[in-house]
């Protein structure tokens, strides 16, 4: 099993260590600063932490060291004159996204930002250069649109380990994004999905994947929880298909995960409804699927089932294994060593959760 | 010289940071000055296109700045520059 847990949080920076059959703090780091992203790349283990400074921007931490001491790196900056609509400067509003390039590209590093920029640093992330290709791209300025943030944001990279110039990308609102050459093309890949919020629900941009994955043992099987339901492709992205449970809860919420070591299994952490926003019926459960959608099981077991508000934000659910763990917005964290069986509580009173990543 | 001083939660950041004097005519300029002193200051304080940040404040002797996107706003030799956080959105 993977034996660290990284939560960016909204007050902060924390790892757990699993030692002695439970998780403990190792780290707790930049206490009271909103943390959209802790990442952990596993190329090398250096520590990532996207920070969200309520008065002074983003900022972009890293670690060599598993938390002991930090360095701040210069975060991803839009070049001087560009814009995100006509009159609109562009500037960094926050880092939603970051994954690292590949074993083949081992100093390459990618960034997702709102509002709707996507960065690449060749040099091991001491700096970040914007992706002028999909910055330039001929539907974003009219096309793309703010979904969850108040501008276009890139909230999902997806780096295919067959090939690491093979690259999707999720964007809230657009829609997913594929290109095959590194970042220089790119490719609207929306086929399938259902945008009931637009007059055109088939339009060919502007849709709303909350978060979009890649199933490890087949990375041609693609999974979305958006919007409007739980998409999946078995092509690569080029056909999606709605597997939302008919007449049943899972369908709307933020977060998706998929198995390890099976393109069919995954589990969604249902929502009441894109008006609503809370746990349905006052009680917590992750649904899982393990046939591709086609049916979904709800996993209850040691999840507090009354007077519950907890919903789980895009990237706070993960699976390594057999362990799934998931943080909520009402700063839960919660940890199944049976893919969802059963949970056990890490932590309650934490800050709002962003990010939860299992790492070595 | 003008004198700039800071909010006590920017040394957060910059421990070292303490009035310093500056020579510049335009605010811009002054803010160059300080970059050089303490360097990675300025993105803190500007966003990417060189606008002051949305919840930072800069003050010319107790009046707050009007042009925050091109920091025209004039001071005199002996003013004194505060660059405050804003109360707001943190």
């Amino acid at each position: 099993m993977k034996s660290t847990l990284l939560l960016g949080t909204r007050k902060g920076f924390i790892a757990y260590r699993f030692q002695n059959d439970r998780w403990n703090i190792e780290n707790v780091s930049f206490e009271g600063v909103p943390i959209s992203i802790a990442y952990a790349d596993p190329r090398n283990g250096t520590w990532w932490a996207c920070q969200d400074h309520g008065h002074w921007g983003v900022k972009l931490q890293r670690s060599k060291d598993r938390g002991k001491t930090w360095e701040e790196v210069a975060a991803p900056a839009y070049p001087e004159g560009e814009e995100v609509k006509d009159g609109v400067p562009a500037t960094t509003r926050y880092m939603w996204s970051m994954a690292h390039g590949g074993n083949n590209h081992i100093s390459r590093l990618w960034i997702g930002t709102d509002p709707g920029g996507l960065f690449l640093s060749e040099d091991e992330g001491n700096s970040f250069q914007l992706v002028e290709s999909l910055w330039k791209h001929p539907t974003r300025k009219e096309g793309w649109f703010g979904g969850g943030r108040d501008l276009p944001g890139i909230h999902s990279i997806i780096v295919d380990p067959r090939n690491e110039d093979h690259i999707h990308i999720g964007i809230s609102c657009a829609g997913v994004f594929e290109t095959t050459d590194g970042g220089k093309n790119w490719a609207i890949r929306n086929k399938g999905l259902n945008a009931t919020f637009l007059p055109d629900p088939k339009a060919e941009v502007g849709h709303d994947p909350h978060i979009v994955v890649a199933a490890p043992s087949n990375p041609d099987a693609l999974w979305q929880q958006n919007h409007c339901g739980i998409f999946r492709s078995t092509d690569g992205a080029m056909n999606w298909q709605e597997v939302s449970e008919e007449g049943g809860p899972a369908r709307f919420g933020f977060a998706i995960a998929v198995a390890d070591d099976n393109p069919d299994q995954a589990w969604v952490a249902p929502a009441d409804s894109d008006e609503i926003r809370t746990a349905i019926g006052g009680s917590l459960f992750i649904s899982r699927t393990d046939d591709g959608g086609k049916t979904w099981k709800q996993l209850r077991k040691g999840l507090p089932q009354e007077n519950c508000f907890d919903i789980v934000y895009r990237h706070a659910l993960v699976s390594a294994g057999e362990a799934v763990a998931f943080g909520t917005t009402t700063g839960n964290l919660f940890f199944s060593r049976d893919r969802g069986e059963s949970w056990e509580v890490i932590n309650n009173y934490l800050p709002m959760i962003y990010s939860v990543q299992f790492v070595d | 010289m003008a004198l700039v001083k800071f909010t006590y939660a920017l040394k957060r950041f910059f421990p070292k940071l303490t009035d310093t004097e500056a020579g510049g005519k335009t605010l811009r300029a002054v803010i160059d000055e300080i970059e050089a002193r303490y360097p990675g200051v300025t993105r803190y304080v500007l966003d990417d296109q060189g606008r002051l940040r949305q919840h930072v404040n800069i003050f010319i002797d107790g009046v707050m700045i009007k042009d925050r996107n091109a920091l025209t706003d004039p001071f005199r030799d002996n003013s004194e520059i505060y660059i405050m956080q804003a109360l707001s959105g943190g």
